[in-house]
């Protein structure tokens, strides 16, 4: 019979131990929060998707009786969410600025603008672009629209046609959003494992096993402290990477006890796999080169920095053979499309593949020789 | 009942006869030995009789039962100190002893246990940190944790300098004079014959010799010999003119059997009386490393180590 104070004696030791291992906590608990804060000032910083752009306000002789079109012009396009606007002295020779910033992306305001409007005069907003460039089309396709906007204000005009921007989901989910899922699968995949193919084909050389043999403490008491172990980080690692990815970078996280399963099962499976590799492989050396090759792949190709949709057609077929998928399709539907109905999918393939691979790690791993 | 009882154990391992038919038993409270050079089949045997390992045949009974079988039962009885003993790296001396303390569900006092190993002054040094006879002490603390009855060490002292292997027989002696029952496997004569009440020489698998020191030197050694220096000469003269037994080994040293004191005076009177030259006289016993080097057909290094030529071939240190 398994004895709760044997797993928590066990337990204690192993994580007295983890943490006294400056690299094992690094890699284990650290490295998933430098990822997920390189990745989400690389892909979703605050001004995600926003173009810079340069504007010289000419217009510097407005009347005292009327309102400063160009400004209120220079607000909307602010407004716009689309483009950051950047304002350029009207003392500055305007292409010199673009080219001393590094940028092709400009609007010139002429002079005499407001009067102009006021009184009815053709007038002309220069755009500076390189054709080349996507963001000189969103430019353009921008100040058109504020054009025709102000056209019809000046006319009275009413719009006829209008459009509402919607986003499927909880909010509008933003690549961060799918980051943490991805890298909680990450992290959920990548501590166990490396740690479990290391411990039992080391254990196995140094005779750990056998010493520990000797003892009470038996097979399935030692595994499942190292799953115990392993769901207790996964979890802390959890807690971290989500205060980073809320509060660095604004990401919308749904807690739920959906999120539960995942943490029971993958650490254990991942535990499982990493056993069932340390014990069949001979040596340490070629228990950590099939546990790279196993598990490289996985953590690239299974959503966890990017989602798989983004991926060619092979490759997405490759990333369904990936356990490490269904871990992080599970997480992605829980948190964020709150979508229970498909997370259970997921549990219920992870479940399997946890069944499978623990039993047959349990089998393969042995305390003793024949 | 005796604590351990084996009686024609085997142990293959495909071609090679890592134990082969062997068969002995060991008393309450004896320090048992097996020695034997690397190879000779001794830890093979341990591990058998700690229920590590499975056997081909024969009967094994330790504390009466069946290790193999019963190695549950069995190790909540024994305690083991593994060759080249290894733990948790980040764990220390005070914590594992808490921690086998916990699997056995026994109370257990660190400290006393510590201080009767002598590691009571690296308590809290990391197992990492612990120097190779530190280490060897912590692997008998452990052993000590559960009060075994019965006590396996299997090469306690291999690896460690003079003094560090002096410290760990301080503590080995201390054990035994408690009463324990000590099985010992090592390949130091010195250390086989300094602790163990008996001995068993193992060699190819199979035992060649046992019982206490003297016994087999008795049994082995050719007793006790009068020496004497001169030439062949001389040799062939005591030999017709006594009945005893001589021998020439060529080099100036004449040896004669001695059955009793008597002969030795025969011996000398015969070597006065032929008016030959000789010098040093002295009488000399085998020693159990005469025997040893004898039986084994191996050799005694300089630190008191076996070495035999087919050792080296034979399977690792099993």
């Amino acid at each position: 019979m398994a004895s709760a104070k044997r797993v928590l004696s066990d337990l204690r030791v192993f994580g007295r131990g983890y943490f006294r291992n400056v690299a094992g906590l690094f890699f284990g608990l650290i490295f998933p929060v430098v990822l997920i804060l390189i990745l989400g000032a690389i892909f979703s910083g605050n001004n995600a998707g926003q173009i810079t752009v340069y504007l010289q306000n000419q217009d510097t002789s407005v009347p005292a009786n009327l309102p400063s079109v160009a400004e209120n012009f220079t607000q909307v396009l602010n407004s716009t969410g689309t483009l950051n606007v950047q304002l350029v002295p009207v003392s500055d020779n305007f292409t010199q600025y673009l080219s001393d910033h590094s940028s092709y992306d400009g609007i010139i305001i002429p002079a005499n603008f407001t009067n102009d409007y006021f009184s009815e005069k053709p007038i002309n907003v220069t755009v500076y672009g390189n054709p080349t460039q996507s963001s000189n089309g969103i430019v353009l396709g921008v100040v058109g629209g504020i054009t025709d906007f102000f056209n019809l204000q000046r006319y009275g005009g009413t719009h006829l046609i209008g459009i509402t921007a919607a986003y499927i989901g909880i909010g509008t989910p933003k690549y961060i959003d799918f980051l943490v899922p991805g890298l909680i699968g990450f992290a959920i995949l990548i501590s166990p494992m490396f740690s479990m193919v290391n411990i039992s084909s080391e254990y196995k050389k140094s005779k750990l096993f056998k010493q520990l043999s000797l003892t009470p403490l038996t097979k399935f008491e030692w595994l499942m402290s190292k799953v115990l172990w392993y769901v207790f980080l996964s979890v802390l690692s959890f807690l971290f990477m989500v205060m980073v990815g809320v509060f660095v970078f604004g990401a919308t996280i749904n807690l739920t006890v959906w999120l539960i399963p995942f943490f029971i099962l993958g650490p254990m499976l991942f535990c499982s796999l990493g056993m069932l590799v340390g014990t069949i492989t001979k040596s340490v050396e070629t228990a950590s080169v099939v546990g790279n090759i196993i598990t490289f792949p996985m953590m690239f190709l299974s959503g966890t920095f990017f989602p798989i949709s983004l991926m060619p057609d092979y490759l997405r077929n490759f990333a369904h053979v990936m356990p490490l998928f269904y871990v992080v399709e599970g997480l992605n539907n829980v948190m964020v499309y709150g979508n229970v109905m498909a997370a259970l999918i997921d549990i219920a393939v992870v479940a399997a593949i946890t069944v499978v691979v623990f039993v047959a790690a349990a089998k393969v791993f042995k305390w003793r020789e024949d | 009942m005796d604590p351990v009882e084996v009686a024609a154990l085997k142990k293959y391992y495909g071609e090679i006869k890592a134990v082969d038919g062997i068969s002995f038993t060991v008393k309450q409270g004896e320090v048992f030995s097996l020695l034997g050079p690397n190879g000779a089949g001794k830890t093979t045997t341990i591990e058998i009789l700690e229920g590590l390992r499975k056997r081909e045949g024969g009967d094994i009974k330790v504390l009466g039962l069946d290790p193999w079988g019963k190695g549950y039962e069995l190790h909540k009885r024994i305690g083991v100190m593994a060759q080249g003993f290894t733990f948790f790296e980040k764990a220390n001396p005070k914590e594992a002893i808490g921690y086998y303390a916990d699997l056995f569900g026994v109370k257990a006092d660190p400290e006393g246990i510590l201080k009767e190993v002598m590691l009571d002054d690296s308590a809290n040094n990391l197992f990492e940190n612990l120097s190779g006879g530190q280490k060897q002490k912590m692997g008998l603390a452990l052993s000590l944790v559960n009060s075994p009855e019965l006590l396996f060490l299997d090469e306690p002292t291999t690896g460690l300098d003079p003094s560090a292997r002096r410290a760990i027989w301080d503590v080995i002696r201390g054990l035994s004079a408690k009463g324990k029952t000590i099985i010992l496997t090592t390949h130091y004569l010195e250390e086989a014959e300094i602790l163990s009440d008996r001995v068993a020489i193992m060699n190819h698998g199979q035992i060649v010799a046992m019982g206490t020191a003297d016994e087999i030197i008795e049994k082995h050694g050719s007793g006790e010999r009068l020496e004497i220096h001169g030439s062949e000469e001389l040799a062939n003269y005591i030999k017709t003119n006594t009945d005893l037994k001589v021998e020439y080994n060529g080099k100036g040293l004449i040896s004669v059997t001695l059955k009793g004191r008597i002969d030795a005076l025969a011996a000398l009177a015969a070597a006065e009386q032929s008016g030959l030259e000789w010098g040093e006289i002295r009488t000399r016993r085998d020693s159990l490393e005469d025997v040893f080097v004898h039986l084994v057909s191996g050799t005694v290094d300089e630190h008191g180590e076996i070495k035999t030529d087919e050792g080296k071939s034979s399977k690792g240190s099993s």
